[in-house]
C-alpha cells in the first residue's frame, strides 16, 4: 500500500517535470497563428462623434503597444478629429478627461480615411475583392495562419452598424462576408468586438468556425458614453472601451492574461449596459486562449540549428560594357493637371443634351399662340 | 340606353386591354431590366471537381548491381510491376498512389561507376551516365560486402535522384526472384517516402480541403513553418548596425546573392518566381535587452526574449508596395561595441552554432560577432568586411526551411548527401513540386466550388465575362493537371496547377463580385407595394367585377332558358 502510493508520487513528479519541458514547446503548437492582423473600424463622423475615433485610437495604440506592426493593421477613420476645426487642442485625441492620454501619438497610420470608409470599402477589405492598384497597406494579406482582430464602433441598432450617416451594414452581410473568408482560408482565428448600441446583434447571424465575439452591449440596450470633457466639449470615450484601455494597459507582451479576464472586463456596474459575448462558434477553450493570440504579435521562434557549408569564393559581378550597348529610354511622367487646358479654357465638347423644361415650356406656348390664331385647319394652307 | 351598355362594353373592353398589357408586356418587362447579367458557368464540370480522385504516379528504376542477383534470377529479369495504393482521406477527397517500378541490371558502365571508392564519388559518376526525368528515381542495389557505404548505414541518397540501396544479408544465397523482390519491396518503398512523396506531405498538402490534424508534433510544426504555395516570392536582406560610429560594415551582398543564393532560385524557378532586395538600417536596435553571462564573457540571448526581438525591428524593414506576394526577411545583425559578443541560447541553455534563429513564415535572423577582427584600442570606426560565405550558409539553410524544401529527419541507417553548389538536390525539388502540385489543386478547387457555390447562392450579384472565362479556364488547367501527376508527368502537372491557381484567385477575387445587395423580404415588399399595388387594385376589381357580370348573365340566361 504505501509503495503505492509512493510510487505514484514519484510518477507524478516525474510527469510534473516532463511537462514543464513541453509547455514551452506546447506554447508553439497551441494556437496554431503565425502572424497577427487588426482590422479598426470607426464608421462615424462630425464632432460630436468624437469617441468613436478616440475609441478606435485606443484600441490602436494598445494593439501597437502589444506588438502588431502598421503593416499588418487597417486602420479606418471616418472622420479626422485631430485636425477639426473645432479641436481646441489641434493634433490630438484624448481618451481621459483632463487631456490625460493623447491616443493619436506620433506615429499614427490611417489607412482609410474619411469617406473612404464605407460598407463597400470594409467589405473588400475583409474578402480580399480590391481593385488590383491597391497598395499593400491598403490590404488585408491574411493567411490560413493569421489571427484577426476586428474592432468596430459607431451607432449601431438592431441588425444594423451605420457608415458615415448614410448608409448601413448588416448582420446577415458581415455573417457572410466572415463566410467567404473562411472559404478562402482568409483567417485561423478571429475575434470581433462591437461598441455600438445593441451591439449583440451584429454578431447573432455568424456561421463561421473560429469566431469569437464580444458587444458592449445586448439588443435592446444602449452603449452609453463615459465622460465628457469640459475643454474639448464633448464625450471622449464610450464606456465599454475605456475599461477595454484600462484592462489592456495592464497586459505586456509576456502576459498569461486569457479571454475569460476579457470577458469579465467592464461589469454592468460600470458600464450600465450588460456586454455579451459569443463563443460557441469557437474551437479552442477560451480560457486557453491568450489576450495576446490576438491583440499581440508574439512571434514562435525556432533555433536555426544546421547552416550549408558554402565553399565557393564570390563571383565577381561583371561590369556591364560602358558603350552605348544599353539603350536608356527617356520616361516621363504623366500630366497630372492638364494645366494647358485650363489656361487656355479649350471650349469643351459638350455632349448633346434634349432640350431641358424651360425651352419646351417656350416652345409649346409659342406653338399653342400659333394654333390658336390659326386653327389646325388652315394648316394645309400653310405647308 | 344603348349608349351606356356601349360605353359599359368600353369600359370592360378597356379594363382587360389594360390587364393584358400589364401581364403579357409590363411583367416580363419588368422581369428583365430587374434581371441581373450573368454569363454561363460550367457548373456541372465544377461539380464534378468538388470530388478531388487524385492519383499520383512516380516511376522507379531498380538496378541491379552485380554480386546481388544469381545468374537464375538475371534471367528473369527484365520486368516491371506496378503498385497502387489507395487512401481515402474524407468523403470528398481519395488519393491513389502509384508506383511503377521497372528491375533491370546494371550495364559495365555503371559498375565501373559503382567501383568508385565512396558513395559520394560513385553518385557523382553515376550521374555523367544518364538524367533521369522529372519525378522519378534510379535505386542501384549493391551487394552486402560493398564497401562503398559505412557498416550502420544500408541507404545512400544522392545529390540528383539516384539512391544506393544495400541488399539484406538474408539475400545472400539460394532464394527465388520473387523472395528477392518481396524482400526489397518495402525497402524501396521507404526510400521513395524519403525521395519522393510520403502520405503525410501530401496530406498535408492538402490542408486547404481537409483540415487534418497530424498525430505528431513534428508535422504541426512543419506545416505552419513553410510559406504557403504563391506564385512568387519577396526576398529581402537587410543588414542591422546599431552603432556605426564604432562598425563601418562592408557586406558584398550583390556578389554573394549572385554565388550562392540565384542558384537556388533559378533551379526551384518552376515553383515560384522570387524577386530579391537588400538593405542597411542603421542605429536599429533589438528589442530586447541581452544579459551578461559571466562563465562565457559574452552577451547572451535566451529562447524566450527571442520571440520578442522581431517585432520592434519589423516596423523599420518596409515592404515592396506594388506586390501583394509573401515576404521573407534575412536580417543579418551585428551588435553593438558595448555588447559584444553576443550569443544566442537554446532552450536547454546550450550554445548554436549558427547563432542564428528564424521564425515560421516570416524570416531569419543571424547575429555576427565583429568583436574578433579588431583588438581594444583600435580607432573607431572600424572597417569590417562581412565573410558573406558564413553568413548566407546559414541563411541559405533558413531559406530551405522556410520554403518547404528541408524534410523531416530520414529514417534509421539512413545517409543523405549534402546538397550540392545550388543548394538543392534534385529529388528535393521533385518533393517539392509534388506537395505544391497536389497543394494547388487542392487550393483551386476549393476555390473554385466555393465561389460556384457563392454566386449560386446570392442571386443578386452580376457575374461578367471576364469572370466566366477565368472560371472556364481554371477549370480546364485543372482538369489538365490532375490528368499530367496521373501520367507522371510532374513538370506540366506543376505548370498547369500554377495556372489553375492563378485564375481561380483572378475569379475569385474579382472586385466586381461583391455582393452589397442584401435585401431582406420586407425591404423587398416596402419597395414593390407602392408602385404595384395602386396599379393592380382598379384593374383587379374591374376584372372581378366583368366577371361577376358575365356569371350572373349566365345565370340569367339559363334561368331563362328553363
Amino acid at each position: 500500500m504505501k509503495t503505492h502510493l509512493l510510487f505514484n508520487l514519484f510518477a507524478t513528479f516525474l510527469l510534473a517535470d516532463g511537462l514543464n519541458i513541453e509547455d514551452s514547446a506546447g506554447q508553439f503548437f497551441s494556437s496554431g497563428h503565425t502572424n497577427n492582423w487588426a482590422v479598426l473600424v470607426c464608421t462615424s463622423r462630425f464632432w460630436f462623434n468624437y469617441r468613436h475615433v478616440a475609441n478606435t485610437l485606443s484600441v490602436y495604440r494598445s494593439v501597437k503597444r502589444l506588438g502588431i506592426p502598421d503593416s499588418h493593421i487597417v486602420l479606418m477613420l471616418a472622420d479626422d478629429m485631430a485636425c477639426n476645426h473645432r479641436n481646441p487642442k489641434p493634433a490630438t485625441v484624448f481618451s481621459h478627461k483632463n487631456m490625460e492620454l493623447n491616443v493619436y501619438g506620433d506615429d499614427v497610420e490611417v489607412d482609410y480615411r474619411g469617406y473612404e470608409v464605407t460598407v463597400e470599402n470594409f467589405l473588400r477589405v475583409l474578402t480580399g475583392r480590391l481593385p488590383p492598384s491597391t497598395p499593400r497597406s491598403k490590404r488585408l494579406l491574411s493567411d490560413d495562419r493569421s489571427n484577426i482582430l476586428i474592432y468596430l464602433t459607431g451607432h449601431g441598432g438592431n441588425g444594423f452598424l451605420k457608415f458615415q450617416d448614410s448608409e448601413e451594414i448588416s448582420n446577415v452581410e458581415l455573417a457572410d462576408a466572415f463566410e467567404q473568408m473562411w472559404q478562402k482560408r482568409r483567417y485561423n482565428e478571429l475575434l470581433f468586438i462591437i461598441d455600438t448600441c445593441q451591439g449583440a446583434s451584429m454578431y447573432e447571424r455568424f456561421y463561421s468556425p473560429n469566431l469569437m465575439a464580444l458587444a458592449s452591449s445586448q439588443v435592446g440596450e444602449d452603449s452609453l458614453s463615459h465622460q465628457p470633457d469640459l475643454a474639448i466639449g464633448v464625450h471622449l470615450m464610450d464606456r465599454y472601451t475605456f475599461y477595454l484601455l484600462e484592462f489592456l494597459e495592464d497586459i505586456h507582451p509576456a502576459s498569461k492574461a486569457n479571454m475569460n479576464d476579457l470577458f469579465k472586463v467592464c461589469p454592468k456596474s460600470q458600464c450600465v449596459s450588460t456586454p455579451g459575448h459569443r463563443t460557441d462558434l469557437f474551437l479552442r477553450d477560451p480560457g486557453s486562449v491568450l489576450i495576446t493570440d490576438f491583440f499581440g504579435s508574439v512571434r514562435k521562434v525556432e533555433i536555426t540549428t544546421e547552416a550549408i557549408d558554402l565553399t565557393e569564393p564570390i563571383k565577381e559581378v561583371e561590369e556591364r560594357p560602358a558603350n552605348g550597348d544599353v539603350h536608356k529610354e527617356m520616361h516621363s511622367y504623366v500630366d497630372q493637371l492638364p494645366v494647358s487646358e485650363i489656361i487656355h479654357q479649350k471650349p469643351k465638347q459638350k455632349d448633346w443634351h434634349p432640350p431641358d423644361g424651360f425651352i419646351l415650356g417656350l416652345w409649346t406656348l409659342i406653338l399653342l399662340v400659333f394654333f390658336q390664331t390659326y386653327g389646325i385647319k388652315h394648316l394645309r394652307h400653310i405647308f | 340606353m344603348a349608349t351606356t351598355e356601349v360605353e359599359r362594353r368600353r369600359g370592360q373592353l378597356a379594363a382587360l386591354s389594360i390587364a393584358a398589357v400589364v401581364i403579357i408586356v409590363g411583367v416580363p418587362l419588368w422581369w428583365r431590366t430587374t434581371e441581373t447579367y450573368r454569363a454561363w458557368l460550367p457548373v456541372s464540370q465544377i461539380k464534378e471537381l468538388a470530388k478531388l480522385q487524385l492519383q499520383l504516379s512516380a516511376d522507379v528504376e531498380v538496378v541491379f548491381a552485380r554480386g546481388t542477383v544469381t545468374p537464375e534470377q538475371q534471367k528473369k529479369v527484365p520486368l516491371t510491376q506496378t503498385q497502387e495504393e489507395e487512401h481515402a482521406i474524407d468523403e470528398d477527397t481519395a488519393l491513389r498512389y502509384r508506383y511503377e517500378t521497372r528491375y533491370r541490371t546494371a550495364t559495365i558502365m555503371e559498375e565501373d561507376a559503382l567501383n568508385q571508392p565512396t558513395a559520394a564519388e560513385a553518385d557523382l559518376s553515376l550521374h555523367t551516365l544518364s538524367e533521369s526525368p522529372c519525378g522519378s528515381l534510379v535505386v542501384y542495389v549493391i551487394p552486402v560486402s560493398s564497401s562503398l557505404l559505412p557498416e550502420d548505414v544500408n541507404v545512400y541518397i544522392g545529390q540528383r535522384r539516384t539512391a544506393l540501396l544495400r541488399i539484406g544479408p538474408q539475400m545472400r544465397v539460394g532464394k527465388t526472384l520473387e523472395q528477392l523482390l518481396a524482400h526489397l519491396e518495402p525497402r524501396i518503398k521507404q526510400v521513395l517516402q524519403v525521395m519522393s512523396f510520403s502520405h503525410t506531405d501530401i496530406t498535408a498538402a492538402l490542408s486547404d480541403r481537409v483540415r487534418f490534424s497530424p498525430d505528431n508534433k513534428e508535422s504541426i510544426a512543419d506545416s505552419m513553418r513553410a510559406f504557403k504555395s504563391s506564385p512568387g516570392y519577396e526576398i529581402t536582406f537587410s543588414l542591422l548596425n546599431p552603432d556605426p560610429k564604432s562598425h563601418q560594415l562592408h557586406w558584398d551582398i550583390e556578389g554573394a546573392v549572385e554565388t550562392y543564393i540565384q542558384p537556388l532560385l533559378t533551379k526551384l524557378s518552376p515553383v515560384a518566381n522570387f524577386s530579391i532586395d537588400s538593405q542597411t538600417l542603421y542605429y536599429a536596435m533589438l528589442g530586447v535587452n541581452p544579459r551578461f553571462d559571466a562563465s562565457r564573457s559574452a552577451y547572451t540571448l535566451n529562447a524566450d526574449s527571442l520571440a520578442h526581438v522581431i517585432n520592434p525591428v519589423e516596423a523599420r524593414l518596409g515592404s515592396n508596395a506594388a506586390s501583394s506576394n509573401p515576404v521573407l526577411n534575412f536580417l543579418l545583425y551585428v551588435p553593438d561595441a558595448h555588447h559584444s559578443p553576443l550569443y544566442i541560447q537554446g532552450r536547454k541553455k546550450q550554445e548554436v552554432p549558427s547563432n542564428a534563429f528564424h521564425s515560421p513564415r516570416w524570416g531569419g535572423i543571424m547575429v555576427y560577432n565583429v568583436n574578433g577582427f579588431y583588438g581594444s584600442k583600435t580607432d573607431f570606426p572600424v572597417d569590417i568586411n562581412i565573410n558573406m560565405a558564413k553568413v548566407m550558409g546559414v541563411f541559405l539553410a533558413q531559406l530551405r526551411l522556410l520554403l518547404g524544401v528541408q524534410s523531416s529527419t530520414p529514417p534509421p541507417g539512413f545517409l543523405v548527401a549534402p546538397c550540392g553548389s545550388t543548394g538543392l538536390a534534385d529529388w528535393e525539388l521533385d518533393r517539392l513540386m509534388w506537395s505544391r502540385s497536389v497543394e494547388n489543386i487542392a487550393t483551386a478547387t476549393t476555390t473554385i466550388t466555393s465561389l460556384a457555390q457563392l454566386l449560386d447562392q446570392i442571386g443578386n450579384i452580376v457575374i461578367n465575362d471576364n469572370i466566366a472565362q477565368q472560371v472556364s479556364s481554371a477549370v480546364t488547367s485543372l482538369q489538365l493537371a490532375v490528368a499530367e501527376l496521373e501520367a507522371g508527368n510532374l513538370g506540366f502537372a506543376l505548370q498547369y496547377s500554377k495556372e489553375a491557381i492563378l485564375a481561380s484567385e483572378k475569379a475569385f477575387f474579382d472586385p466586381s463580385l461583391l455582393h452589397l445587395l442584401y435585401f431582406p423580404d420586407d425591404q423587398k415588399f416596402a419597395i414593390y407595394i407602392p408602385l404595384f399595388l395602386p396599379m393592380c387594385v382598379p384593374i383587379l376589381l374591374s376584372l372581378l367585377k366583368i366577371v361577376s357580370e358575365a356569371r350572373q348573365r349566365r345565370r340569367d340566361r339559363k334561368a331563362k332558358n328553363d
